[in-house]
């Protein structure tokens, strides 16, 4: 019969190379399941992966599908690294669109260099409102925030719904659910001429770098791995849980709100009841695929973006169901986590007992 | 020589990297109690899973009653006869002492009258035992009376006692004694696995002394010494500590009424503590396993705030308030019981786990960074000085063998010169060298005028090091009293903190 059993000590190379061989599975499950459809496997594997690498264009899409992804995917995989499972990340990316482009609305025709950088601190701190709700039913009541997190971003989604229908709603807008479009001075500067991309990216980098520095560096980084890895060390250590927690979904909450404000504020340019599109949920995959590290996240987070991108053009050139995004990324992280079992335990074969083997 | 009950011949197993067993060969007669002594690691354990059919060997032959004998797994084994007394029980707390036995055996055997030959088999015994008491009322002691009424009630013909005397006070090791030498003139076998080597002088009748999973000796434990025993178990010779001169300065640990309600069900309340360790002075604190030390241990540490500041008071100054950074700072040091997952994290390397608790003593961060440069040359200095074996600083904790990594983590509390060191167990499942050289690194920092708390459910660890021991039983503490002055019996005594328990069954 079949049997795991833990490794002494797993391959550090392994443990790094597994993501990469997540995607390669990925594709080659991809292949078998294209041809079992009927279609030419190697044509939708070539749209999928290979082709938005191409050309500017889809490059720079790349980076604005990646944005949000990376953005909320580094606050994740910091609170994960501590076991606090915030769930909620698509719920806080709301709020923090509402919150930033509320602030876009009501200064609807002022001007100024200031009003983006008032936006994106609003969008934060709506996100970081919304996540300080699990935090303090998590640290007062020891509520699970897997739970809470996750009822909240229906909450979120069903509110901005009722905004842009009522209040929010353009007042020229011939009653579409929709808010006014944003001022030039209230949209995203773009980074590359005709595309989408956006200095949003650019603020995603700078993240990665700062959290990788506050969690390699910092005392409050070390002191979230060790919550993470043994609460009762860091109980020795005198490390305070509450903290920790409060520190992990403020840190995720803020980043998801400032990713739903650039979203709002770039790519999209106003208040949509459609503007949650599940960046949230796929960044828990990405936070994964990424090992919680936040070079990873970057490096998960654009192969997440590419299997969007790849997955809308197969869409239409190969009039594939749209259901193969989905399915492409939920193979990835199906594959990673049996990788990633393989890589920390091992499979042994052992021969099932016989009550009559003699010993020797 | 009477009939021989169980032989073993060359039995081996090997785990990945270690040859647990070597080529084992012993027999046990019947109605004889036989010893099986070696330090932790010897492959005592690995021996009796095989006796009790946990595990199956590589290689090698048992016979039972001169029929050959290879158990799959516990049932077949208890089929046969076998009956084993675990270290760690397994019993459900919230249920009552015959249900957990029921449970616990053959279903044809849990008839209707179980509830009476429970009674019976406790009588007989000298193991007083109320069948509908709920476990988790009961002491440590009682709840192993359970166990060995559990493994009784299988008639078997050789039991198998693992280490059972390490969780009793002597006056429970001594019913313990009576009912294993009745059992075996009666014509039941008993495997007796322990390292405690005065106990097996007075219990058994012949030894086999296993070291690095091979028979090292065979003996007759009457005719031997402690001493001899231990030198067979270890393979050198031992020279026992020196304690300096008793010359005491100040009190440097004041520990004033402490009180704390348990916290969870079964848990044990801390009542009214209160002791005072002066520099220079080691005070132990023993008891049996699960009467507040582990309480205590979070009182002391600050991992759980007690309710006045000045319930823990350090040179004057009253640091219950303060949590454990603070403490830290005041120049407390703590060395909790247990080494993976709460002295050291595992899964990190020797400098993180150097970072984790001598951060603020050793200026291992600025401004809130981590000194990475800094923390690995005291990790350095640590693996150094207390000599630890390990393939380099950077190496997970985990990687570590258990004394290696108990004298990382001593040396840590050490090498920060506290002027209050708190260690729990300080040499909990070391091996016998690793354990000689803490005991001498703890006299050395109290002799440098440092007050030092151990607690500790080893005697003979706290009479050799002590130099005053208070005894902990069911959340309070006694007064401590001259090493000199105390015996192992008296020590007993207070151990057995819920005395009218104890009186019903001796009566």
């Amino acid at each position: 019969m079949l049997r795991i059993v833990p490794r002494r000590e797993p391959s550090r190379t392994m443990q790094i190379l597994t993501p990469i061989l997540a995607v390669v599975l990925t594709i080659l499950a991809g292949l078998v399941l294209f041809a079992l459809l009927g279609k030419d496997p190697f044509r939708a594997i070539y749209i999928i992966f290979f082709q938005p690498l191409t050309s500017t264009y889809a490059l720079a899409e790349l980076t604005v599908k990646a944005t949000p992804l990376v953005l909320i995917g580094i606050g994740l995989a910091m609170g994960f690294r501590a076991g606090v499972w915030n769930i909620g990340g698509e719920g806080q990316f709301v709020m923090g669109a509402l919150a930033g482009g509320s602030v876009a609305l009501a200064l609807h025709g002022s001007d100024g260099f200031w009003i983006l950088p008032m936006m994106c601190v609003a969008g934060a701190l709506g996100g970081m409102v919304w996540a300080a709700i699990p935090a303090f039913l998590r640290t007062r009541f020891n509520a699970n925030e897997i739970l809470t997190s996750l009822m909240l971003v229906y909450v979120a989604i069903l509110l901005l719904s009722v905004l842009v229908h009522g209040p929010l709603r353009d007042p020229e807008g011939q009653n579409f659910p929709e808010s006014r479009l944003f001022g030039d001075m209230m949209t995203l500067p773009v980074l590359i001429e005709s595309t989408r991309a956006h200095v949003g990216f650019v603020v995603a980098l700078i993240a990665i770098v700062v959290a990788w520095l506050f969690l390699q560096r910092h005392i409050l980084g070390f002191q979230i791995k060790v919550q993470g890895q043994a609460s009762q060390a860091a109980r020795f250590a005198g490390y305070s849980e509450k903290r920790i927690i409060w520190l992990c979904l403020l840190t995720s909450g803020g980043l998801a709100g400032l990713a739903g404000t650039f979203e709002a504020a770039g790519p999209v340019g106003q208040l949509v009841p459609g503007l949650p599109v599940g960046y949230g949920f796929t960044a828990i995959i990405v936070a994964f695929l990424g090992r919680l590290h936040p070079f990873g996240v970057l490096l998960g987070g654009l192969v997440m973006a590419l299997t969007y991108i790849g997955g809308e053009a197969a869409q239409i050139a190969m009039s594939l169901p749209s259901a193969t995004t989905r399915v492409f990324q939920g193979m990835l992280l199906f594959f990673l986590l049996a990788m990633d079992l393989l890589v920390n335990e091992r499979i042994r074969w052992v021969p099932r007992p016989k009550s009559e083997r003699a010993m020797g | 020589m009477p009939d021989t009950l169980l032989d073993i011949r060359g039995v081996s197993k090997a785990f990945p990297g270690v040859q647990a067993n070597d080529d084992v060969s012993f027999r046990i007669s019947a109605g004889e109690v036989h010893a099986l002594l070696g330090e932790n690691g010897a492959g005592k354990s690995t021996l009796v899973k095989i006796v009790y059919g946990v595990m199956r060997p590589d290689a090698g032959l048992m016979t039972l009653h001169g029929k050959p004998f290879a158990p799959q797994k516990p049932s077949e084994a208890r089929a046969r006869g076998i009956g084993m007394v675990f270290q760690h029980f397994s019993l459900f707390e919230a249920l009552t002492v015959a249900e957990n036995i029921a449970l616990g055996i053959a279903p044809d055997l849990a008839r209707d009258d179980l509830r009476s030959r429970i009674v019976d088999v406790s009588r007989r015994y000298g193991l007083e035992l109320d069948p509908d008491r709920l476990v988790g009322e009961l002491s440590v002691g009682q709840r192993q009376r359970v166990e060995i009424v559990r493994c009784l009630l299988q008639n078997p013909q050789l039991v198998i006692m693992d280490e059972p005397t390490s969780v009793l006070t002597p006056q429970e090791v001594e019913v313990l004694f009576e009912t294993l030498c009745q059992l075996a003139t009666e014509g039941c076998s008993i495997l007796y696995i322990s390292h405690k080597l005065e106990e097996i002088r007075v219990l058994c009748d012949h030894a086999t002394i296993l070291r690095g999973g091979k028979v090292v000796a065979t003996c007759t434990p009457k005719e031997e010494t402690a001493k001899s025993l231990a030198e067979m178990m270890i393979g050198e010779t031992l020279t026992p500590p020196v304690k300096g001169s008793a010359a005491f300065g100040e009190i440097r640990l004041s520990i004033n009424r402490l009180s704390m309600v348990a916290d969870k069900q079964f848990g044990v309340d801390l009542a009214d503590i209160s002791l005072d360790v002066r520099a220079g002075e080691i005070v132990g604190i023993g008891g049996v396993a699960g009467n507040g030390q582990t309480r205590l241990m979070a009182a002391l540490i600050g991992e759980t705030l007690v309710d006045a500041a000045d319930m823990i008071v350090l040179d004057g100054r009253p640091v219950g308030g303060l949590p454990p950074e603070g403490r830290r700072r005041a120049g407390m040091c703590f060395v909790p019981e247990e080494r993976l997952g709460h002295a050291a994290v595992p899964e990190m390397s020797l400098v993180e786990n150097a970072i984790l608790s001598a951060r603020v003593r050793k200026n291992l961060s600025h401004k809130g960074f981590l000194n990475l440069r800094t923390a690995a040359r005291y990790a350095s200095d640590i693996v150094d000085r207390f000599s630890v074996k390990t393939a380099g600083v950077n190496h997970a904790a985990r990687s570590l063998s258990g004394g290696n990594l108990q004298k990382y983590v001593v040396g840590r509390e050490i090498m920060q010169a506290p002027t209050v060191l708190i260690a729990a167990q300080p040499t909990w499942g070391v091996d016998a060298g690793a354990a000689a050289f803490i005991h001498d690194a703890l006299m050395q920092l109290a002799s440098d005028g440092a007050a030092v708390l151990v607690i500790s459910q080893d005697l003979d660890e706290l009479f050799a090091i002590s130099d005053r021991i208070a005894v902990i039983a069911n959340g309070r503490l006694s007064e401590a009293a001259l090493v000199a002055d105390l015996t192992i019996e008296e020590i007993g005594l207070r151990m057995g903190g819920q005395a009218h328990d104890r009186k019903a069954f001796h009566a």
